[in-house]
């Protein structure tokens, strides 16, 4: 009876945290047109609904209701399995997340770890796409994706590490009250860049966008799917990108504490801030997408592995030596 | 590499100043009209939808002279003719397929009496080809229809020609 009861609750929970998520991702995918349009003077959609935020809403209703076309060569099992996998792995890694300071799904010791594997795997999702439609340009994009996310996961890696060190805990929670005195974006603030830039090539955002580069891949490796397949590849790439600035504002941005101890910033509830923050985050996302121009692969490579790599470890050595040198490590 | 480009890479300045940039035009008032419910200007000359237009007494103007027909490259239009009772020539079969029609407007300025012009209505499309197979039923009703403007339009074209 008592096992029926935690299934309940845990059920209740986990719905408690995924029916926001996925009404935010559809307010992101609004959100990041209506930024990348109000950048080129245009409107964005703003006719469905109030300021046309039910928009997403609207789309995802004619994703339902499109026809899902299996190519006839493709492997079916694995072609159906790619968007599941990629849309699952995006939402689980929100199980970690804490929104404040007793307010998280599952309050491990690893959190940082388990994130990091989590979003590792969502590169098996764009592989299993690429590889199951047996067409060229979804394989060449699967490739690049591949070749691209390893590569950023590196120095995501790396500057990990150097929140660690601050922090000597992996739990996320703990990474976020080791942040009561001082944001780690102000001390680490190149490795808070870095981490953004990586975060773009992590998702596939532009200027990063290589593996659904338009203009040499029709859509990479999204280019065989349609209808509700596609939507869910959609969502989660929305959700992967809304789980990196929650990463980030967990790592550098202090997460749910508020910027100052004073009256009218402290009784806005944590939670609010730290979606506060992510949004803040995800407006920067969406600003690059309108601004810059797409990276050559060459140079996605070289940036990944001649300049990422062996700048976030020397700055690895200094932190650590900094720590070291003044005697501020954190006593475990 | 000059010292000046490294240290510009590094501090990512090209890219802030783009940031500044996007943020100014963001906030900047938009290009775009919220098209079915505000509508750009359309000029007097616009070719849209044909109309065949009548006098104020009511006849039609057309008096099927077939140079329309004879012009039209795509030849869309098709005439057919007869004499009345009271001695003028008029058409008894004036049809213009809309699907074929490049909205040239060759029969407009080769059109003697104004009779065909296109008005400014660009907004017909509809569900099933034959009904954008136009008959004179159909243009002379759009002439009805769209006379105050047409009418206007011609005039304010007039010193141009």
């Amino acid at each position: 009876m008592e096992y029926f009861y935690t299934l309940i609750s845990e059920t209740y929970k986990i719905l408690f945290l995924l029916l926001p998520l996925l009404t935010a991702v559809a307010m992101i995918v609004w959100l990041d047109r209506r930024v990348w349009a109000f950048v080129q003077k245009r409107k964005g959609p703003n006719v469905v609904g109030p300021f046309g935020l039910f928009q997403s809403l609207a789309d995802a209703l004619k994703y339902i209701f499109k026809e899902i076309i299996i190519p006839a060569s493709s492997n079916k099992i694995v072609f159906i399995l790619a968007p599941i996998t990629t849309m699952t792995l995006a939402l689980i890694s929100w199980a970690v997340i804490p929104f404040s300071e007793d307010f998280v799904l599952a309050n491990i010791n690893v959190g940082i770890l388990y994130l990091f594997a989590i979003s590792s795997l969502g590169v098996y999702g764009i592989i299993m796409g690429g590889w199951a439609s047996n067409s060229k340009y979804p394989f060449l994009g699967a490739i690049r994706s591949a070749a691209q996310m390893v590569s950023y996961e590196v120095s995501i890696g790396v500057i990990i590490i150097n929140v660690l060190l601050c922090v000597g805990s992996l739990n996320l929670t703990d990474i976020v009250l080791a942040q009561d005195k001082i944001w780690f974006v102000i001390p680490l603030f190149p490795m808070f860049v870095i981490f953004f830039i990586s975060a773009l090539a992590e998702t596939n955002r532009p200027p990063f966008d290589l593996p659904e580069a338009e203009a040499e891949l029709v859509a990479g490796y999204q280019t065989e799917y349609s209808g509700m397949m596609y939507a869910m590849f959609w969502l989660g790439e929305y959700a992967n990108i809304l789980l990196m600035c929650a990463m980030g504002t967990i790592l550098f941005l202090g997460g749910w504490l508020s910027p100052i101890n004073i009256y009218p910033f402290d009784i806005v509830p944590p939670a609010l801030w730290f979606i506060i923050k992510i949004l803040l985050l995800f407006i920067l996302f969406a600003l690059v997408k309108a601004i810059v121009p797409r990276y050559r692969y060459d140079q996605l490579m070289k940036l990944g592995w001649k300049i990422f790599l062996p700048f976030s470890l020397i700055w690895v050595v200094l932190t650590a030596g900094f720590l070291l040198y003044f005697d501020l490590l954190p006593k475990v | 590499m000059k010292i000046s480009r490294i240290l510009k890479t590094i501090f990512m300045l090209d890219f802030l100043t783009a940031l500044i940039v996007a943020i100014k035009e963001a906030f900047k008032d938009k290009k775009t009209l919220n098209y079915p419910f505000e509508k750009g200007k359309i000029s007097p000359r616009a070719r849209g939808e044909h109309a065949l237009r009548r006098y104020p007494n009511g006849e039609e103007r057309c008096i099927a002279c077939k140079l329309c027909e004879a012009v039209c490259p795509a030849q869309a239009i098709t005439i057919e003719s007869e004499q009345r009772d009271d001695g003028s020539r008029k058409t008894t079969r004036y049809d213009i397929d809309m699907l074929k029609c490049i909205y040239c407007g060759l029969c407009e300025e080769s059109c003697p009496v104004d009779a065909i012009v296109q008005g400014p209505n660009f907004e017909f499309a509809t569900e099933t080809r034959e009904e954008l197979y136009y008959n004179k039923e159909k243009l002379l009703e759009n002439g009805d229809r769209w006379e105050n403007v047409l009418a206007a339009n011609i005039k304010a074209d007039n010193p141009y020609r």
